[in-house]
């Protein structure tokens, strides 16, 4: 992939060469795409659609889907579960990891349960969320929560635990009360390890929400992908395949343009 | 402008653990004076400078402007050897700011005292950058503006200069000299340079070699400002702490010494 905004410094400087640089970038990317795809009909050309489907076939049912709106309700269900239950994991997993980071007491109260629980992968809960939860979209959300908020959680007890000592003591001598320190000095230094943790949070959340969708849903790419087999639909299978690699690129690509926009003096 | 505030050490220990670092220590600081604590390295000079400051609890007492320290002040100001701790995701301009802005000082006054300190150390042109955009002369300057804006009656330096290169430690040297002048404050100043101390000090503190430290020799440096570290006077003096200095450095490699023999070979 190609990543032509991370030149962010002196690109005016070099725009000729940088633009030069990045077409061809695309071009290997694009011919790599290109490679992939006909290796792909290769193969689909000498198996049953049943087997293998064709990127053509594959490309056709994207168009009726669209058309019909159906993959549009699908990947807006799968994208709102992540998003929500993403969304929630961070802003519970940031004060949680700021509060473990900082009070010993805090952190030997949760260690064990975080410690425990990490090792559990959401799908092993899917049966419990549906006997607690029901089988609403509360359901989904949860279990997405469950796998962002342990990861923001660590990654922001080790920011904590990373903070430069000598700026506490500066912000000490210069005055600043322990709530202040949290405020101005440790939680800054947190935000690179929070962003990090966040970052990973979502590639897990995609993981889970096929997982859920899979056992416990009508709607969302991993209900398409898991209905179907009833059909004998391996085209549709591939539509969500796909579906799901083009908006996770999308997710990714969104948070780093806002963490970059928002939090670019905290990634130094 | 602040008015520098005495400093009485009495009976100072200082240690971790088992371990003592810093032992009897017994010095009284006037009110504005410049005193250098000059030491071999690893000696516990920077201890006892963090100890004034409030950071480590001590055996005996230490008392700035009558009161006993127990936690760090804002009557202390600390400037650091490492200019890492200006925080890297405020420009310098808030960085200055730092100590009025969580003290609730109005945004109008905050913004007239920065222009003011950021420009009597130099940086004005620098205001709006980030500590990394400067050269590390640059942000020992604006950790010294960081310091100076909270008017502090002592300013506790930890070989603020001993990272820089030599041409930007001679410019610092006489600007600290004149800001020292300026502000009226009382300096504690960690080095182990002879001739930084020759050059800034109403008074040199010779420590011992660790473990166990303390003041060998009190030297008053009774020349005029700015001083010439060639005229006789300050050759003389520079070869009397050099001899100090020398046999406690000696001392101390001798035990970093056999220290090496006990350990096991790797």
């Amino acid at each position: 992939m190609t990543d032509a905004t991370q030149q962010t410094p002196t690109r005016g400087a070099r725009t000729g060469f940088s633009m030069g640089e990045g077409m061809k970038r695309v071009l290997i990317g694009v011919l790599s795409v290109v490679i992939g795809v006909l290796a792909w009909h290769i193969g689909a050309m000498n198996t049953s659609p049943l087997f293998l489907p064709s990127p053509w076939s594959v490309a056709k049912t994207t168009g009726e889907m669209i058309a019909d709106g159906s993959l549009f309700v699908a990947i807006g269900a799968s994208a709102w579960r992540i998003a929500a239950g993403w969304a929630a994991g961070v802003i519970i997993g940031v004060p949680l990891g700021l509060f473990m980071g900082r009070f010993q007491i805090v952190r030997l109260l949760c260690d064990p349960w975080i410690e425990f629980f990490r090792f559990i992968p959401p799908i092993a809960f899917v049966t419990l969320a549906v006997i607690w939860l029901g089988p609403g979209e509360i359901t989904k959300i949860a279990l997405i929560f469950y796998c962002t908020v342990f990861i923001v959680t660590i990654n922001t007890i080790a920011g904590v635990e990373n903070v430069n000592q000598l700026r506490l003591q500066a912000a000490r001598s210069m005055g600043a009360s322990k709530l202040t320190e949290m405020t101005t000095v440790i939680f800054p230094s947190a935000v690179p390890f929070m962003i990090t943790g966040a970052r990973i949070a979502m590639g897990n959340s995609f993981l889970t929400v096929v997982s859920a969708e899979i056992v416990s849903a009508q709607t969302g790419l991993g209900s398409m992908i898991w209905t179907a087999r009833n059909f004998g639909r391996t085209d549709w299978v591939f539509v969500g395949i796909i579906s799901l690699g083009i908006l996770g690129y999308l997710f990714d690509r969104a948070f780093r343009m806002a963490t970059r926009k928002w939090f670019r003096r905290f990634l130094f | 402008m602040s008015n520098g505030a005495s400093i009485e050490l009495g009976h100072v220990g200082i240690s971790f653990g088992t371990a003592q670092i810093v032992s009897n220590v017994n010095l009284d600081i006037k009110p504005g004076e410049f005193v250098c604590l000059l030491g071999p390295s690893g000696c516990g000079k920077s201890t006892l400078l963090n100890a004034i400051a409030g950071f480590l609890p001590v055996a005996g007492s230490i008392s700035v402007g009558g009161d006993r320290v127990t936690k760090p002040g804002l009557d202390r100001g600390v400037v650091f050897q490492s200019a890492e701790v200006l925080f890297p995701w405020l420009t310098i301009r808030e960085n200055v700011e730092y100590g009025l802005k969580i003290r609730g000082v109005a945004k109008a006054e905050r913004a007239k005292k920065a222009e003011h300190f950021i420009g009597m150390v130099g940086l004005a042109h620098a205001a709006d950058k980030f500590p990394k955009e400067l050269s590390g002369g640059m942000r020992q300057r604006a950790q010294i503006a960081r310091v100076l804006i909270n008017e502090p009656s002592v300013v506790l330096m930890d070989e603020p200069f001993g990272a820089l290169d030599a041409q930007t430690r001679e410019v610092l040297q006489e600007e600290l000299d004149r800001l020292w002048r300026k502000t009226g404050c009382t300096i504690v100043f960690v080095t182990h340079d002879i001739w930084e101390a020759l050059l800034l000090a109403d008074r040199v503190v010779v420590m011992t070699a660790g473990p166990r430290a303390g003041i060998k020799t009190i030297q008053p440096i009774d020349l005029p400002h700015p001083r010439d570290a060639a005229s006789p006077e300050c050759l003389e003096l520079f070869r009397r702490l050099r001899d100090d200095i020398g046999e406690e450095v000696k001392r101390a490699l001798e035990q970093q010494g056999l220290n090496r023999e006990e350990e096991p070979a790797t």
